[in-house]
């Protein structure tokens, strides 16, 4: 047995044990951290696969950027997580059928699959620079529309949440553009000896 | 390694995904974390094939699916947080002002 089988059998069983803990945790902070390491673990199987770029990505954005998401949003919101979960034993049997229909008929599929007998296919030039050679490249325009999806999302987020706050006093530069000299200003005429 | 070890892998993971979805089906979160479970067992099937194969091309996938989802989740937390503000529950079988 080589070392990279080691790795790969211990990745994969770290991956479906954590992808287990993922869906049958009771506390869902525990289900983030287990999200976390079933990235972690699957970063690890990229780099035996020999996709490093995409391993540190992985790590990256999903440990540091996604899942952080998912923790802050599970610690922020006061949901009775125990009362969601208290009827969840009833939806069991219909998953477990379900997945297991479901297993049958991929192990079916990878069972008639056979022409993959032969290994990897050892890359000319490095990963990283593949990647950005074809990205670049042939990808550009797919690339650039990925870079607007982000941005209508980022936008999208804070014009979701963003919640206007009354009893704030805040400069309104529209207002203060607005004003004339007419309702800024008012003049009186006072009679000598009279002013306070 | 041949490629079967991860396409068995990346089944197992899919299959643990959809599963998920039918456990957790009132807490949208979990469900939102099952999906990421399912794109994931997607990425590491991308990963595979673009190894095995010679072909840079299910790398670049996978980075889109990357994006897309980390755009789907950053979307998907803030309606659930707008929600939970104006109806204090994330319970799905709450979510249903517009009867479907």
């Amino acid at each position: 047995m080589m070392v990279t089988d080691v790795f790969f059998y211990l990745f994969a069983t770290v991956t479906v044990l954590a992808a287990l803990g993922v869906v049958g945790a009771r506390n869902p902070v525990h289900s983030v951290l287990f999200l976390v390491l079933a990235f972690f673990s699957t970063a690890g199987l990229f780099v035996l696969l020999g996709a490093e770029f995409l391993a540190a990505i992985l790590v990256m954005v999903y440990m540091g950027a996604v899942a952080i998401l998912f923790l802050f949003v599970v610690m922020m919101l006061d949901v009775d997580f125990a009362r969601l979960r208290r009827e969840s034993v009833r939806y069991l049997p219909l998953g477990l059928t379900v997945g297991i229909v479901m297993l049958v008929e991929l192990a079916l599929m990878l069972g008639h699959h056979h022409g993959s007998s032969q290994g990897p296919v050892a890359e000319k030039v490095e990963n990283t620079l593949a990647i950005g050679q074809a990205l670049y490249t042939r990808y550009l325009y797919p690339f650039e529309v990925a870079s607007l999806i982000l941005l209508v999302a980022l936008i999208g987020a804070v014009a979701l949440t963003h919640r206007e706050r009354k009893r704030v006093h805040r400069q309104d530069i529209a207002n203060q553009l607005a004003r004339t000299k007419g309702d800024a200003v008012e003049l009186r005429k006072v009679a000598s000896g009279e002013g306070a | 390694m041949s490629l079967n070890h991860y396409l068995v892998l990346g089944a197992i993971l899919f299959t643990i995904g959809i599963f998920g979805i039918f456990l957790n089906r009132r807490n949208v979160i979990v469900i939102m974390m099952s999906i990421e479970l399912i794109l994931l067992a997607v990425n590491i099937n991308f990963v595979a094939f673009s190894r095995y194969m010679g072909n840079v091309d299910g790398q670049i996938v996978t980075f889109f699916v990357l994006a897309v989802a980390a755009a789907e989740a950053a979307i998907g937390l803030a309606i659930l947080v707008a929600f939970f503000r104006n109806r204090a529950t994330i319970d799905v079988e709450e979510i249903d002002s517009m009867k479907g």
